[in-house]
């Protein structure tokens, strides 16, 4: 087969669909875990604070921090985790704040996901991309 | 039980009645997350610490689920109310089943 102009471009093609296929499903895996949280209730976008570095040079331990005032559970997520959930936070009846502090693992760059369950049933998300420059799933 | 674990609490040791606190805790553990594979390329059972919560006094703090992808040593910092002078009792879970424990008491002043 010559390779023309029209053949390079659907080869180029195809193998962005191949590329893109196993991120895809990372990404429905996320999806899948926020609509069991949340029962496919919308959310909210203010009301939670997901504080994440721009830039993680090591995927091994990366500092979070979330805090929703008021909130009675915090999901986080990252979606592009071969599994993406990474903790759920229930605050009880002496929590002073509702903020929680910890250092996850991340493959690769991605969205970090929090998603804030309040008392009255609805839902507050907060995202966050973060950069990772070595992945930390020891692949 | 997994090899050297061992729990690490940072609480004040006063506080003012109904102040808020930060607690910090930090715990060695491997997290072995179950998707390395050693050498051989078998993969590495999953080993990690699932639970963790926080009571003061039988009310509860915070209670966390932990998933493969919490760092190793799972560190963990929250704020807390301090209603009178007592206990914080902190509880780690294992995946093989072992429970970690300890506790700091807090005085009021």
């Amino acid at each position: 087969m010559k390779l023309t102009r029209r053949n390079a471009m659907v080869m180029g093609a195809g193998a962005f669909v191949a590329l893109g296929l196993p991120l895809r499903a990372s990404a429905s895996l996320a999806d899948d875990a926020i609509a069991t949280f949340t029962g496919g209730a919308e959310m909210a976008d203010s009301g939670i604070t997901l504080t994440a570095p721009e830039i993680a040079e090591n995927g091994n331990t990366v500092p979070v921090e979330v805090s929703a005032p008021g909130a009675a559970e915090i999901l986080v997520l990252a979606t592009g985790n071969p599994t993406p959930a990474v903790a759920t936070f229930k605050f009880g009846a002496l929590a002073a704040s509702q903020t929680a502090s910890t250092r996850i693992r991340l493959a690769g760059t991605q969205d970090v996901v929090a998603i804030a369950k309040m008392p009255d049933g609805t839902f507050a998300k907060a995202s966050s991309t973060v950069k990772v420059t070595i992945g930390g799933c020891g692949g | 039980m997994a090899k050297g674990v061992k729990p690490r609490v940072k609480v004040p040791k006063k506080a003012a009645a109904g102040e808020a606190i930060t607690i910090k805790t930090l715990i060695s553990h491997k997290m072995e997350s179950g998707q390395r594979k050693d050498d051989d390329g078998n993969l590495i059972p999953r080993s990690i610490i699932n639970r963790f919560t926080c009571d003061f006094n039988g009310e509860n703090v915070i209670d966390v689920t932990l998933e493969p992808a919490i760092s190793t040593n799972p560190y963990l910092e929250f704020a807390a109310t301090v209603p009178e002078a007592g206990e914080f009792k902190f509880t780690w879970y294992d995946d093989d089943g072992s429970v970690y424990e300890e506790s700091k008491k807090i005085a009021i002043g």
